[in-house]
């Protein structure tokens, strides 16, 4: 097992940040935490870094304990936090170097690690990392990150904020570090990321909602789901809330999410509930959940929002 | 069939213009001469790859930096010589520019309001009805700090559209937000435009570029496509917004 966590919890004064949560990851794994901001991920990504004590509970990383073990466990795990924290003042090619060093290695020993990825960024090596684009800050710090060879490498929220093509050759390269048998954990915010991982585990409010293949996490998605479309979409919002069996209506991409309250239910109930209602062009079909779909339908109801 | 009278968004008039508006840093051009307009009470979703050039777009249009050259005028306010009054009729909501957080919920409210120059009448009036609109009644006396991030950036978009602007520009309104949250706001959106409200909004769920009237997709400081989602899914040949982004935004991928 390359991580195990055993009840691991930590609060800020009132608030759990992490409510005491179990799980473990294989070796080699590409495992996905995947919830909102205040979900916990960074405080669980902290306390699994050895960079924050838990309050409760125990984890290892690789066989050594986070605590107990911390300064053999820091050797051989990587860590790219959420925010850029390289040195702005240190052109590129400083930055991994200073990495590299405080390493005990040389960029040249573990060049082959970060090839792929450098390649993209050395025409500007001497430019000073706070003057990059944002992608290129990003591949500077995954370099930075690889640069000792950690056996297990843990990714903050790499593609927050980052632009849809970004994030798909972001999630690339972490195909081709899998590849090379790093076990890699990632958190991400984007729902739709889930299906680039082994397993993930949903989290929300320091809790970990399921954890599983992406596949079978929808697989258990209870009940009738379907896409439904009118030219007036948010006047169908309304319509679909109307009908007697709904149990939820989301809005999603260019279709209305609809999930009936019955075991069974046809396309053909709903469109015509809503030509009854004026939505003559209304379309439905029966579909599959997706990981968003699974991730609202777990998250309670909409009052699990509610202010505490 | 329908039987709404609602005017169809080519027959409004247009609250926001450019012609040719471009900004130049030292030999860098960030924004290349783009050309386009918004209608009252549009959503308009502004895309665009990291670095293609919305925020220098977005900041021009707020009144936040003047143009190198072109023109453009918003809420009928040229963005040259009359940024303060743009100023004056626009809201801005974005992830990072948000509420107080060691003020209250009512606190933030009374500042904002009293930034804009409405009354004291007016801001209790207001308050009132935003708390009632959101459910927040029993939370005016809370901390911003104390609220869920959903919570916070519902109460910004409400708090940035209390002075009446005619135009809301959102900025990544929706990042980190949990997805049933995601689709509250959006129907604050569809609110908010359904009442003539114009929407000028950036993202990168591309999910939510189909929730637009019309999408803007830049590249390189060019507005390459401008269309309703549908009519770029038709013109690109693809079956999500997902499809059309990536053909645009890297070309050579």
């Amino acid at each position: 097992m390359a991580i195990t966590a055993e009840n691991l919890g930590k609060h800020f004064g009132d608030v759990e940040a992490v409510k005491s949560l179990s799980f473990h990851i294989e070796h080699g794994e590409l495992f996905g935490f995947i919830g909102p901001d205040g979900a916990g991920k960074t405080t669980l990504f902290r306390m699994l870094t050895t960079l924050m004590l838990p309050d409760t509970g125990s984890a290892s990383v690789l066989g050594l304990d986070v605590v107990r073990e911390y300064k053999n466990l820091r050797n051989r795990l990587g860590y790219m936090p959420g925010r850029f924290s390289l040195y702005q003042d240190l052109s590129v090619e400083e930055n991994l170097r200073f990495f590299a060093t405080i390493f005990n290695t040389t960029i040249e020993e573990n060049y082959h690690l970060i090839r792929d990825i450098y390649i993209q960024i050395e025409p500007f090596k001497k430019r000073r990392a706070g003057q990059l684009s944002g992608g290129m800050k990003q591949k500077l710090a995954l370099c930075c990150a690889l640069i000792h060879k950690p056996d297990v490498l843990f990714l903050d929220e790499p593609t927050t904020g980052v632009d849809a093509v970004s994030r798909k050759e972001f999630w690339e390269m972490l195909k081709d570090l899998k590849a090379q048998g790093i076990t890699i954990v990632v958190s991400t915010p984007y729902m739709d990321e889930a299906s680039l991982c082994d397993r993930v585990a949903l989290i929300q409010k320091g809790t970990i909602l399921n954890i599983n293949t992406p596949e079978a996490i929808v697989a258990e998605y209870g009940k009738p789901l379907f896409a439904v479309k009118s030219a007036r979409m948010y006047e169908l919002l309304g319509a679909l809330r109307g009908f007697s069996f709904a149990h939820s209506v989301y809005p999603f991409g260019e279709f209305v999410h609809y999930t009936d309250s019955r075991a069974e239910a046809q396309p053909e109930e709903i469109t015509a509930y809503l030509a009854g209602q004026g939505f003559t062009d209304a379309e439905a079909h029966s579909i599959k959940a997706n990981i968003e779909d699974s991730f609202m339908a777990l998250m309670e109801s909409p009052s699990g929002q509610e202010i505490p | 069939m329908e039987t709404t009278t609602t005017i169809k968004p080519d027959e409004r008039e247009s609250v926001i213009t450019t012609e040719q508006l471009t900004k130049r840093f030292a030999k860098f051009i960030a924004v290349d001469a783009i050309s386009f307009s918004v209608k009252k009470g549009e959503i308009f979703g502004f895309l665009g790859a990291n670095g293609a050039g919305k925020t220098t777009a977005m900041k021009m249009l707020t009144g936040l930096l003047s143009p190198s050259s072109g023109k453009a005028s918003v809420a009928g306010f040229d963005v040259y010589k009359q940024a303060e009054r743009i100023k004056q009729n626009i809201g801005y909501m974005s992830q990072r520019f948000s509420l107080y957080e060691d003020l209250t919920i009512a606190e933030n409210i009374r500042f904002y309001g009293g930034v804009y120059g409405l009354s004291r009448t007016t801001i209790a009036d207001k308050t009132g009805a935003l708390l009632q609109r959101l459910q927040l009644e029993h939370a005016r006396n809370a901390l911003i700090s104390s609220l869920p991030l959903g919570w916070k950036q519902k109460l910004a978009f409400s708090v940035s559209l209390l002075h009446e602007p005619a135009i809301i520009f959102l900025d990544e309104p929706t990042g980190g937000v949990d997805p049933i949250t995601r689709r509250q706001f959006w129907e604050l959106i569809y609110e908010a435009a359904s009442e003539g409200v114009t929407v000028f909004v950036t993202t990168h769920y591309m999910d939510e570029a189909e929730y637009c009237d019309r999408v803007s997709i830049m590249v390189n400081g060019r507005i390459e496509a401008l269309d309703s989602p549908r009519g770029l899914k038709e013109r690109f040949h693809a079956s999500t917004m997902d499809e059309v982004f990536v053909t645009l935004a890297r070309p050579s991928a």
